[in-house]
This record gives structure tokens, C-alpha cells and sequence, in this order.
């Protein structure tokens, strides 16, 4: 069991260290010529007005609000999709309700108007 | 050997291995690193091969050519441009997060790396078989999601930042569909395992029995990916390259080689869950076969991906999301309830499960198409509307 | 020492390592990392007490949904990239004593019922998730729950639309 992971232990560290490589050859082998300019916030030629800070648009935290609720619905219904094979018809449509709940979420966040992009 | 190369090699490291004094457990040990770093460096190479690939199939869209000064058709153009990044100096802004900046890119290559480690490239021939891979993919796609938003922030830039926002809106909400007909190859192989979901298409390629699902499966990857028509997040005339504006040199070629890694990634995914892996005649007697019929799919996937990069315009962003939100949403909604429904009382009634899959299939295409029409219908009455008394006015001065 | 030993040991290590970085990072994004760091070697954790569907969900949700919220949140209302806020609230000294009592009460507890020592029975992985799946939704299972989780999602999902909402003219919604 434990057995499965061993690959992706191994794995995961060296798809961290191979680009980490390739940045540190940048670095070593690139030119180092700071200088204020050069490191100055990219704003198409202009110079940057006040310190970075975005305005804060609740439309972007919407999207991810929504996302959670029917991420957390999906993972829900993973181990019933597993089981498909050894479920009984009504098991089957236990599951369906459970969907047509939260599609019923959906259609109330629809027609509230919150999925438009202001 | 030539039938099974990968066995044979597997047994004469083995041999090796225990010929130096090691115990069967370190051997398997050190092969499956040696794997794991096979695997990796393969595919970064690969991406050279990708990328030239990419661009000359690009230029005969555009009716151009593409690259083809440097080696024999542009081959090593790549290479070229990678000395070329290699030579440039790597510049960290100044009050840029740096441990934070030079993080992000390493976490969006990983998230792409990592997605390798399931997918079974041939018959007994996978990384790890995972027994909920399924699930696995979806996760290592979170930390890709992470990794922009790093990137966006830690630079310091305003336009980075929005771009970074942007990006995960975008991200965030195409995870929802994707998830969701996810759930359908699942649910036809009843494992959430990939070698089990490959096993599961001996009779019939998930692709003929979910159609609808395999299409919204791509259209949301292709979202995932940032590839036109879901390319806003790097638009040059609209946000200029986004969240990875203040990115130069090597750490920009990671995003880059990232994104081209990732449309591969995406046509070995679809190609497992949905165009039987390595199934083909004679696969089983002949691994090596196997194998060659897993990269003839999924390069004719990433075909596909490319294709439609080189013919469609790129989308605004409220189209897009509202495209996700309205339609692939809602559409990756019903499929699932439908085809959970229908092949439990298929196989209940004892039909054959494809021809009945099928046809709800088809039934759901007819459905969505009657609606869109419903819908466009609806629309050009309303703006017929708007119009209307416009055009009454002239009439009632003269 | 066995090798599962010295795993459990380092991630155990990294978890309580990154947590207590979490509280101590002077910077908001920063303490956001660590605590996708905490939550990734929770997830190792469960792969070593033979559950990797929950690890699996466990970077799903926690990191790749909750955390994106978290560092959303932060980024959005942060003013700045180097927020330099107090480190400390007021009477620190009081949350510290309350902590330190709750810890002894826990080592005290953990000391005086001795841990079993038995292995971890493992049923084979693929009937676990087979038989989860199968519980969920079986009438001597936990259907009812499942049901009803579905609509506590729908209620949160209700209950946050109408609190992110901006506030219209016809209703009162939306917090000011």
C-alpha cells in the first residue's frame, strides 16, 4: 500500500529540483548587472504611482466560493462513483439527488446574478 | 527483448543492482528513483521537441513556415532559444518577494511533472499504480493554480497581480467542470484508478460510450492549460504576459515550458481515461506496442490542441466565464446524473451499454443544442425588441 | 530505527515546524506558504495511516481550494507587500498561560492512556474505498448523512452568495 507512494516521493522532489537547476544555471551563468532601473516595476515605460495594491473586486472571491462548495460536492461523489459496479439502482439515484441538489445551488446562484463578471 | 523492452530492462538493472550486494527491496528502491528521474528529464527534453512541433504546425496554419534556419527543418531552434534564455541575466525586482518569486515557477513546472507519475505508458509500464489516481490528478493540477498566483503576487506589479487574479478565476472555475466529468470515466469503470480505468476499455474506448463528456473533459483542460481560446492570461495587447510579465530569462522559460509540457500532459490524460491508454491489437502480447499506440493517441491529441490554438480568436474574459459557468457547468452536471442513471439500467435491462450509452448521449446533444437555440432565439427577440420602437419613430414623424 | 519510524518522525517535524511558522511569519502571504506546508505534510501523514483517498483530499480541498481562498483573501486586502502589523495582540500574556494549560492537560492525558501497540489493521486499499463509497449511500449505511451534507453544501452555498453579494435597492443583503 505504502508501496504505491514511493514513486511519487521520488518523483515530486525531482520535478522541484530539475527547473531548480536550470534557475541556478541561469544564475550562474547570466550576466549579475543590477542596477535601480533595471529592477524597477514593470508599468510600460511609465514609472509606478503608490505601492501595489489591487482594488478589491468580491467577483474573484465569488468564483472561488462557489468552486469550494461544488470541489467539496465532487469529492463526495468519488467514492460512490468508485463503488458503481456494486450499487443497487436506488443507491444510484441516492447519488443523483445528491447532484440535482447542488444543481438546484447552481441555478440559485445563476439567477441571483452572481456568476456575471461586473 | 523486442517485444517486452521495458521488462528486460527492469530485470537486467535488477540483476545488477543485486550483483553489487544490495537486497531485493534497495534494488527496487533505487530503480524506481532512477525511474522517477528518467521520467522527469525525459519529458523536459521532450518539450524541445514539443515546442519546435508546435511552432511549424502553427506556421502552416498561417500559412508561413515556421522555423527552419537552425538544423535540418528548425529542429534545434528550441535549443537555440534556450541558450538564448540561459545567457540572459535573471532579474528579481527589487522589493519582489524573492524566495516566494523564485518558487512559483518551480511549483507550476512540478504540478505538470507530477500528473506523469500515474499515467500508465504501456501494459505493466506506469509510475505508480494509484489506487485513487483519479483524485491524485486533480490535486497536483491545485498546486499548478498555486503557483500562478505566487507568481502574480510576489513580483511586485500591479499588472501582474491582476493578471494572477484573473488567471485563477479562470483556473478556479473550469476546475469545476472538469472535476465533475471526471466523475464519468469513474463511474463507467467503477475504480478510480487509471490502470484500472485503461482495463476497464477492453471492450469499448470510454470515448465511443461518453462523447460529451470526453469534449467538455478537453475544452475545460485546454482552460486549465492557458491556451488560446482561454488564453486572456497572457494576451500581449491586453494584460502584456500577465502574471509573469516581471519573469525574464530562465524563470520565464519554466512558465513557458510548463504550458507546452502541459498540452502534451493533457493529451496523455485524455488518451488514458478516454481513448483506451495503450490499448490496440496486440498490445497485451507486445508492451512495446502498447506503448507505441499510447504515444500515437496522445500526439494526436495534442494535434487536436494545437489545432485549435491556431484557429480560434481569443475569448474575453466574461464570455469565458460565463461559458464555464453556464454551459459546461450545467451540461458536466446532467451528463453525470445521465450517465449514471442510464448505464445502471442498462446493464439492470441487460442491453449492450454502449449502443445505450450512446444514444443518451446523442439524446443530451439534442437537448443542449435545442436549448442553446431556445436560448439564442430568446435573445435575438429581445434585442428585436429593444430595436422596435427605434424604428417606429422615423414612421410616426413623417 | 525502521524507515516508516524515521518518516513519520521528520513529517511530524515539518508539520509542527511549518505551523508554528504560520503564527510566527511576519508577513500575511508567508504565513499563508506555511500553511499550505502544514497541510501538505498532514496529507503525507495520512498516506502513512494507509488512507490515501483522504490524502488525496486533503491537498484537494484543503490546498487547492481552501488555502487559494485564504492567500485570495489575503492578496485582496492587503494594501501592501510588506505588511509589518504588530506581532502580538493585546495581553498575549493571557492567551500564552491558556495554551501552555491546555497543553499539559493533553500530555497529561496522552501519558496517562497508553497509546496501542498493535499494527494498524489494513484492510486492501481498494475494497477501503469500495466499501466507503458502498456505506455512503447503503440504507444501513450512512445515506441520511449523505443527504444532508449535500444540503449543509447547498445552505453554504446560499449563505455565501448572500453575504458576498453587493447590497442592491430591493434587498437588505450584502455586509456593509
Amino acid at each position: 500500500m505504502l508501496d504505491q507512494w514511493v514513486f511519487i516521493a521520488f518523483l515530486l522532489p525531482v520535478g522541484l529540483l530539475l527547473p531548480a537547476a536550470a534557475i541556478a544555471l541561469g544564475f550562474l551563468l547570466g550576466p549579475r548587472k543590477p542596477n535601480a532601473l533595471k529592477g524597477d516595476t514593470y508599468e510600460c515605460g511609465i514609472e509606478t504611482v503608490g505601492s501595489t495594491w489591487v482594488q478589491f473586486k468580491a467577483q474573484y472571491y465569488v468564483y472561488a466560493l462557489v468552486f469550494v462548495v461544488f470541489d467539496v460536492e465532487a469529492v463526495f461523489l468519488f467514492p460512490w462513483a468508485a463503488a458503481y459496479n456494486q450499487l443497487q439502482l436506488y443507491m444510484v439515484l441516492e447519488g443523483i439527488l445528491f447532484v440535482a441538489i447542488l444543481a438546484a445551488g447552481l441555478i440559485y446562484v445563476w439567477r441571483k446574478g452572481s456568476l456575471e463578471w461586473v | 527483448m523486442i517485444a517486452d523492452p521495458f521488462a528486460w530492462a527492469y530485470d537486467q538493472l535488477t540483476a545488477l543492482l543485486l550483483s553489487l550486494g544490495m537486497t531485493a527491496v534497495w534494488a527496487q528502491t533505487v530503480l524506481r528513483l532512477l525511474g522517477a528521474a528518467v521520467l522527469a528529464t525525459v519529458l523536459l527534453v521532450s518539450t524541445f521537441f514539443l515546442i519546435w512541433g508546435e511552432r511549424k504546425l502553427l506556421a502552416r496554419l498561417q500559412d508561413r513556415r515556421g522555423p527552419n534556419r537552425v538544423g535540418p527543418w528548425g529542429v534545434f531552434q528550441t535549443v537555440a532559444d534556450f541558450v538564448k534564455l540561459i545567457g540572459k541575466e535573471i532579474i528579481v525586482p527589487t522589493r519582489a518577494d524573492k524566495a516566494v518569486y523564485l518558487l512559483a515557477p518551480l511549483l507550476v513546472v512540478l504540478s505538470v511533472i507530477g500528473i506523469w507519475a500515474v499515467v500508465p505508458l504501456a501494459p505493466g509500464v506506469v509510475g505508480t499504480d494509484l489506487e485513487v489516481g483519479v483524485l491524485y490528478l486533480v490535486a497536483i493540477g491545485a498546486v499548478g493554480t498555486l503557483g500562478i498566483m505566487l507568481a502574480g503576487w510576489s513580483s511586485n506589479n500591479k499588472y501582474a497581480l491582476i493578471g494572477a487574479f484573473r488567471s485563477v478565476a479562470q483556473l478556479v472555475s473550469y476546475e469545476v467542470p472538469m472535476v465533475l466529468v471526471l466523475l464519468v470515466p469513474v463511474i463507467l469503470a467503477s475504480s478510480m484508478s487509471l490502470v484500472g480505468i485503461v482495463d476497464a476499455q477492453a471492450g469499448m474506448w470510454f470515448i465511443v460510450m461518453a462523447p460529451v463528456a470526453a469534449l467538455v473533459y478537453l475544452i475545460t483542460s485546454i482552460a486549465e492549460n492557458g491556451r488560446a481560446p482561454f488564453d486572456l492570461l497572457e494576451g500581449e495587447s491586453e494584460i502584456v504576459a500577465g502574471f509573469n510579465i516581471e519573469y525574464s530569462a530562465l524563470a520565464f522559460g519554466m512558465f513557458f515550458v510548463a504550458e507546452f509540457l502541459h498540452s502534451l500532459t493533457i493529451g496523455a490524460v485524455v488518451t488514458t481515461l478516454f481513448l483506451g491508454g495503450w490499448r490496440g491489437p496486440g498490445a497485451e502480447a507486445y508492451p512495446l506496442l502498447g506503448f507505441i499506440y499510447f504515444l500515437l493517441k496522445t500526439l494526436s491529441v495534442w494535434l487536436v490542441i494545437v489545432w485549435i490554438r491556431g484557429t480560434l480568436p481569443r475569448i474575453r474574459i466574461d464570455q469565458m466565464l460565463g461559458f464555464n459557468w453556464k454551459f459546461l457547468t450545467p451540461i458536466a452536471l446532467g451528463i453525470l446524473m445521465m450517465t449514471a442513471l442510464v448505464d445502471k439500467m442498462a446493464v439492470a435491462a441487460g442491453w449492450n451499454r454502449t449502443v445505450v450509452l450512446l444514444l443518451a448521449n446523442a439524446a443530451a446533444v439534442g437537448i443542449i443544442l435545442a436549448s442553446v437555440q431556445g436560448y439564442a432565439r430568446r435573445q435575438r427577440r429581445r434585442d428585436q425588441a429593444q430595436l422596435a420602437p427605434v424604428e417606429a419613430a422615423p414612421a410616426a414623424v413623417h | 530505527m525502521e524507515p516508516l519510524q524515521l518518516i513519520f518522525l521528520v513529517t511530524g517535524a515539518v508539520t509542527l515546524l511549518s505551523a508554528l511558522m504560520v503564527v510566527v511569519s511576519r508577513k500575511m502571504v508567508h504565513a499563508a506558504l506555511w500553511l499550505v506546508m502544514t497541510l501538505a505534510s498532514v496529507s503525507v501523514l495520512f498516506v502513512l495511516l494507509n488512507a490515501p483517498f483522504l490524502a488525496v483530499v486533503q491537498v484537494v480541498i484543503y490546498i487547492g481550494a481552501i488555502a487559494t481562498l485564504i492567500i485570495f483573501a489575503v492578496m485582496l486586502s492587503r494594501r501592501s507587500m510588506d505588511d509589518r502589523g504588530p506581532q502580538t495582540s493585546h495581553r498575549w500574556w493571557l492567551a500564552g498561560l491558556i495554551a501552555l494549560a491546555l497543553f499539559a492537560a493533553i500530555v497529561l492525558l496522552v501519558v496517562l492512556h497508553p497509546m496501542p501497540t498493535a499494527a494498524l489493521p489494513g484492510a486492501a486499499p481498494t475494497e477501503a474505498l469500495r466499501q466507503l463509497g458502498l456505506a455512503l449511500v447503503h440504507v444501513d449505511g450512512f445515506v441520511l448523512p449523505f443527504e444532508l451534507a449535500s444540503v449543509l453544501l447547498l445552505a453554504a452555498l446560499v449563505g455565501a452568495i448572500f453575504v458576498a453579494r453587493p447590497p442592491d435597492a430591493d434587498t437588505a443583503g450584502g455586509e456593509e
